[in-house]
């Protein structure tokens, strides 16, 4: 198997973690693109025997965060809201929205939105993730259990804000 | 709780919502868990969370790959320093012009041969009434899902409904080296079309598109990357050409 058969055994994955991580078809589908160019152009540069799957999602992670970046800068808004404020009392419709989980989904920050998808959807082990985002792994561990616990609030319509959860 | 045991901490949860716990420690939280009724109910969310990101994604991973997707075709990575590849490629380059001498005219009559092919599979199946089809357009994605895996390499039927042909259906032949795929298109007063697709094992990747009338059936074949496409129909030239050049630009977005 040649390289870009090696590469290309990765797309499905790859592409439904993208559709996931930007919630938008098009979007999703150039980023893709994208990473598969990246991944052509460097694949000289990858260790034969290493994780090539890992090295594919770093690829897609860079990507996704430039891409963020270069937005914000071109709103002039920050890239995300970092957190989100459930003290506010959500009204019947927020609740019945909030339910749907892929609008729950991007209402998480970018950071624990990845975390999430890369555990719950790629089934990724919590090395492998701080690996592909180039984080410790504490960290991960952290924005995984934010991140659930936001999901979890917002699925429920809670209208209590949550309690913060305590790594140990 | 019992002391022996180590406290059941956040990271526990989240590992044994992920499955990532050794069977002794799973035993051991799912005994705290029992216990409290408020963290298992918490430890049921996340793994409902999970359950419902497949659900909601996990159909991305059928969904055919654009061809262009396939190989990096324009961007060649030679695993090696840029003199040795150089000086392969001279070698090479040299072999390959004087071993190709021959080649070209093979080529040719290869080619001859598939759109050959393809036309005498279009006119064994489209004048079926009942059966011009093995899976109907009905069944589109198991059809392209299937064809796909028989011949090891995503394929897409293109939709060519703004030039009034409807999909029929589709159906899988034998090929002088392997399986081949025909799809079946046809207008509102019943002219019919067929694509015959087979992977190409050749070094082109790309090839202008070409004719050649078959009897009444007019082909126009083409390579682009590992497939061979082959379009034909009882059609004007033109009109066969514009539907060739819509369903190459359809597969080239």
């Amino acid at each position: 198997m040649g390289n870009d058969e090696h590469i290309a055994t990765h797309i499905p994955q790859l592409r439904r973690y993208a559709r996931a991580l930007t919630g938008d078809y098009s979007a999703a589908e150039d980023l893709v693109q994208d990473t598969l160019e990246r991944a052509w152009k460097r694949i000289g540069l990858w260790r034969l025997g290493s994780d090539l799957r890992a090295w594919l999602f770093t690829i897609m992670h860079n990507l996704h965060v430039n891409q963020l970046k270069a937005d914000s800068r071109k709103q002039g808004q920050p890239p995300e809201q970092a957190t989100l404020d459930l003290s506010v009392r959500p009204t019947q419709e927020d609740r019945l929205e909030l339910r749907d989980l892929n609008k729950a989904l991007r209402r998480l920050s970018n950071e624990q939105r990845e975390v999430l998808l890369l555990v719950g959807l790629e089934q990724m082990s919590y090395e492998e993730v701080a690996k592909v985002l180039g984080i410790p792994i504490g960290t991960v561990m952290s924005r995984l259990s934010r991140g659930r616990d936001q999901l979890r609030a917002m699925m429920e319509g809670s209208s209590a804000a949550p309690q913060l959860k305590v790594i140990k | 709780m019992n002391s022996q045991k180590a406290a059941v901490s956040e990271l526990d949860l989240h590992a044994y919502v992920d499955g990532r716990l050794s069977e002794e420690r799973r035993a051991e939280v799912g005994a705290y868990l029992t216990a409290s009724a408020q963290e298992s109910e918490r430890v049921r969310a996340y793994q409902e969370q999970n359950e419902i990101l497949h659900t909601l994604f996990d159909s991305v991973l059928d969904e055919p790959i654009p061809t262009k997707w396939q190989s990096s075709r324009r961007h060649w990575n030679f695993p090696l320093r840029p003199v040795a590849a150089a000086s392969v490629c001279i070698i090479v380059g040299g072999l390959l012009g004087w071993v190709l001498r021959g080649e070209y005219a093979g080529r040719s009559a290869k080619r001859v041969d598939f759109a050959r092919q393809a036309a005498m599979a279009h006119a064994v199946y489209t004048p079926e009434v009942r059966h011009p089809v093995e899976v109907s357009a009905e069944q589109e994605e198991h059809l392209v899902g299937w064809l796909s895996k028989r011949l090891g390499t995503p394929l897409k039927a293109p939709h060519l409904l703004d030039l009034g042909y409807e999909l029929v259906g589709g159906r899988l032949l034998p090929g002088d080296q392997g399986p081949v795929a025909q799809f079946m298109y046809q207008d509102k007063n019943g002219q019919r079309l067929t694509l015959y697709i087979k992977t190409d094992a050749s070094t082109e990747r790309e090839t202008a598109f070409r004719f050649s009338q078959e009897g009444s059936v007019g082909v126009f074949y083409w390579i682009d990357r590992q497939l061979s496409y082959a379009l034909s129909g009882e059609l004007q030239k033109t009109e066969l050409l514009q539907v060739a050049d819509a369903i190459y630009k359809k597969l080239n977005p």
